[in-house]
């Protein structure tokens, strides 16, 4: 009965505030249309290039499967990093811990060769995950005890962590049988299950299941709460008792685990072995994609089909248009940009 | 300021007429009627969030009204930006001075002036501000930089500023919130200096004893509108609370019987505390202070004479270089700076009541959240606080100063720890809401906690405090019985004139200079 007044009160909202959701839409408009006019310089009709995106993504179960296989690794790194990011913890080194997972990971699936899948994989996970937390918690240590700069030593160790995987493939776990710089292909039994007759693999299904997962750490646990305070005011959370150097290698702990995770998975399920080339930037995209995401797992579910499909879209787009691939990279770029141009602008409002 | 005497006496300075602002859900200004008299000091009256700051802000241009009118001197205008209101000659000193601390006096006050070239003849313009300067007994060098300066001087040089740019309007909001007593009576000479020269003064306060002291007239706002105008030769600060608040508020000094402590042990004690600051100058000196259950002692003080290190030295910020800090209980604590230290802005008021509970049960479990729990705490400290909010939900930051300030002294307080630090509490509250935490402090008390309050409003300090120390430059220079307290005698010693005084505590701490 008390509790009426106040929530009755909360109905009363200014329209423009209501508004303000919306204004990444308006950011995704305003990337549009400055892409349609590179589109029209490079000589092709913008709205038909537009729709030979969408069909190329979305066109057919064919072309869906594979930018959902696509949307997979981007969006377990992205997510996070969104949770990373919300405790303004900057770890630009997924890169290099989806590497190191992968690593780690796949010298599992080559050394244990004869284990069964129930065993094998779920072995491996573990790994890629361990690899992604070990390499992460590396950056972690050498940022709060030694105070190195968090960006610079996560961002330098995602070099190391690539050069540490085409290392092994070229020498350790190469093939002794093969012609390529590469590890051997995995057993069957390493092999991440499919669904069904699909190509889509558990893979898919896990990194939906993330995306519950992430955002019930954010707003629904109490590891979340202060990750949260910690990234929105340093000060007050220190403050009021919150252990400010905990917090910061949790969240840059969970981010680091779940890159690695992304990084066995591809292996595992995309590549089938240890190249010295395991990645499309994944790592980097899901920079882009846990801020186009607005560091909310369901925005970044979102950002990240709308990336892959970008990607999967450009390549048909480059097959009936001859237009670059490279042009998924400048839409991807000018949606980051609009959208965060939108969401400062609307954050521009005064206040009574 | 050239006056036509004849017009400015007849037609207002200010005539504002109808004024409505609205803000996301809030009504901040409603058909507001506001008038001020060339060469009347007008004071503008109201709790936080009564919409005093809406409305001057429309007068200087940093909002438009939704609907209604501003005449100044017969003349309709429209302002769209504050550039717009000063050309009218309306000028507003904000309680956050504008000055670029680098640049000396005449510096700041060429910036942001168009069309004139002020280095090409910086000679010519130093001395303008020089004679303006002695016209109104400011006492501002144009040359020196502004950061030498102290906060009452930086005040006069915003003065000043407005003064140059010929205003005859002058807002000053919150004015003496800043200042010494000593400081502040100096600036009600200038204001009645302005006044009678002309200049249409509107001064907002929250102290009555000031408006009542300098003030011809009020206007007095409540909830967005306007209750009234009335002389102030005609009532006094009961009616005027009256008014403000809708009710009556008592905030006399209560009586009450102390209860004997000597044989209880102190709960914060702090001994020989010495602390350095930047450059490693000493802030805090040889602090010695015991503050027992069931008393408040006040630190009493000018702002900056070490009441920050000493909040921090407590809480355990701030390190110390000599002595020690004993605390029985937990603690607490009242941030002086609720921006940096005490609220998220864009958590809601039910994460910032909680933020220190979150790991309590029942507003988690198993490291889980119970947002329904979290809720109806919140909705109850709400309710029983009066934070005046739009919902629970809310982020922090939208809430009006007074309010945030709720939002703290609720979580600080509704946990009954045994040993309270409030530093500045009421800054920035009305009466309603001081009177309010004022009485959750004294319950505190009853209930047996120790309270320490730091707080430069000598009021608060006389009202509340049984014992009261003085600090200035980082040292205790005086340490009184609140009961006996003489205003002057603190308002000296607050100043760093150490008298010669009865009191055998100041026996010890007496300096050599005596004035």
């Amino acid at each position: 009965m008390t509790s009426n007044s106040v929530a009755s009160n909360s109905v009363k909202q200014f329209p423009l505030q209501r508004l303000k959701p919306l204004a990444p839409v308006l950011g995704i408009l305003i990337a549009l249309l400055f892409s349609s006019i590179l589109l029209a310089l490079s000589g092709a009709n913008p709205l038909q290039a537009y729709q030979e995106l969408l069909s190329g993504a979305f066109g057919g179960s064919r072309q869906i499967t594979e930018t959902l296989l696509k949307t997979t690794p981007i969006l377990i790194i992205a997510l996070g990093l969104a949770i990373a990011f919300k405790a303004r913890v900057w770890n630009i080194g997924a890169e290099g811990q989806y590497h190191i997972g992968a690593l780690l990971g796949g010298w599992i699936a080559l050394t244990f060769p004869t284990l069964p899948a129930i065993l094998l994989i779920p072995l491996m996970l573990i790994a890629g995950g361990l690899g992604g937390l070990l390499w992460s918690g590396l950056a972690g240590l050498l940022h709060l005890k030694r105070g190195v700069n968090l960006i610079i030593c996560t961002l330098m160790l995602n070099y190391i962590g690539i050069l540490l995987v085409q290392y092994a493939a070229r020498v350790p776990l190469r093939d002794p049988k093969g012609f390529l710089p590469e590890s051997a292909k995995f057993v069957a039994a390493a092999r991440l299950p499919r669904l069904g007759d699909s190509r889509l693999h558990i893979g898919v299904l896990l990194a939906l299941i993330l995306v519950g997962l992430a955002y019930v750490l954010l707003w629904r646990t109490t590891l979340g709460f202060r990750l949260r305070a910690v990234g929105a005011k340093l000060s007050v959370a220190e403050w009021v008792g919150i252990k400010t150097g905990r917090s910061i290698l949790t969240a840059l702990l969970i981010s680091g685990t779940l890159a690695g995770l992304a990084g066995v998975i591809e292996v595992s399920a995309t590549y089938t072995r240890l190249k010295p080339s395991i990645s499309d930037g994944y790592g980097f995209t899901g920079i882009l994609v846990a801020l186009l995401g607005q560091l909310h797992p369901v925005g970044v579910l979102v950002a990240a089909v709308l990336f892959s499909a970008l990607e999967v879209g450009a390549q048909s787009l480059n097959v009936s248009l001859q237009i670059p691939a490279a042009v998924a990279g400048v839409l991807q770029a000018l949606l980051v940009l609009g959208v965060l141009a939108g969401q400062a602008i609307a954050q521009r409002e005064p206040t009574a | 300021m050239d006056h036509s005497p004849s017009q400015s006496t007849l037609l207002p300075a200010v005539d504002m007429r109808g004024i409505t602002k609205r803000f996301p859900g809030v009504m901040a200004n409603q058909q507001v009627d506001f008038v001020v008299q060339a060469g009347e000091i007008h004071a503008l009256l109201g709790e936080n969030g009564a919409g005093k700051t809406t409305l001057m802000n429309i007068l200087c241009g940093l909002y438009e009204p939704d609907e209604g009118e501003i005449w100044l001197r017969g003349q309709s205008v429209r302002f769209q930006r504050p550039a717009d209101a000063i050309a009218a000659g309306v000028g507003m000193v904000h309680q956050h001075f504008m000055l670029v601390e680098r640049f000396t006096v005449a510096e700041n006050i060429a910036l942001g002036q168009t069309g004139r070239g002020w280095r090409d003849d910086a000679r010519s313009l130093h001395q303008r501000l020089r004679a303006l300067s002695a016209h109104y007994g400011l006492g501002i060098d144009p040359t020196a930089p502004v950061w030498q300066l102290s906060v009452g001087e930086r005040q006069r040089v915003e003065i000043l500023k407005a003064l140059d740019r010929q205003v005859d309007v002058l807002i000053l909001d919150e004015p003496t919130a800043v200042l010494t007593p000593q400081e502040t009576k100096g600036l009600m000479t200038i204001l009645r200096d302005l006044a009678a020269q002309g200049t249409a003064i509107i001064f907002i306060s929250h102290k009555l004893n000031e408006v009542l002291a300098l003030c011809d007239r009020v206007t007095v706002l409540r909830d967005g509108q306007r209750v009234g105008s009335v002389e102030v030769a005609n009532c006094d600060a009961h009616h005027l609370t009256e008014l403000m608040v809708g009710r009556e508020v008592n905030l006399d000094r209560p009586d009450r019987v102390v209860v004997e402590v000597a044989d209880r042990s102190p709960l914060l004690s702090l001994e020989q505390v010495s602390t350095v600051g930047h450059h490693r100058l000493p802030v805090l000196q040889d602090i010695n202070l015991q503050v027992y259950p069931g008393e408040i002692v006040g630190i009493a003080g000018v702002d900056g004479n070490g009441q920050r290190e000493l909040e921090e030295a407590i809480i355990g910020l701030r390190s110390l270089t000599q002595g020690q800090i004993h605390r029985n209980g937990t603690l607490a604590h009242i941030p002086s700076d609720r921006y940096s230290m005490g609220l998220i802005p864009e958590f809601s008021v039910t994460e910032n009541l909680l933020l220190r509970d979150i790991d309590r049960f029942p507003f988690s479990q198993k490291g889980f959240l119970r947002p329904a729990q979290m809720v109806k705490q919140a909705i109850a400290l709400v309710q029983q606080y009066l934070i005046r909010t739009p919902s629970v939900h809310t982020p922090s930051g939208t809430l009006s100063g007074g309010n945030a300030q709720k939002v703290i002294i609720a979580r600080e307080l509704y946990r009954n720890h045994p040993v309270i630090l409030a530093a500045q509490p009421t800054r920035g509250l009305d009466v309603g809401a001081m009177e309010y935490v004022h009485a959750q402090l004294m319950a505190q008390r009853d209930a047996g906690a120790a309270i320490l309050l730091i707080s430069t409003e000598l009021d608060e300090i006389l009202r509340l405090c049984d014992r009261i120390a003085v600090l200035y430059e980082g040292q205790i220079v005086g340490l009184i019985d609140a009961a006996t307290a003489d205003v002057n005698h603190l308002g000296l010693l607050m100043a760093g004139k150490t008298q010669v005084t009865d009191d055998p505590m100041m026996s010890e701490k007496r300096s050599l200079q005596t004035s």
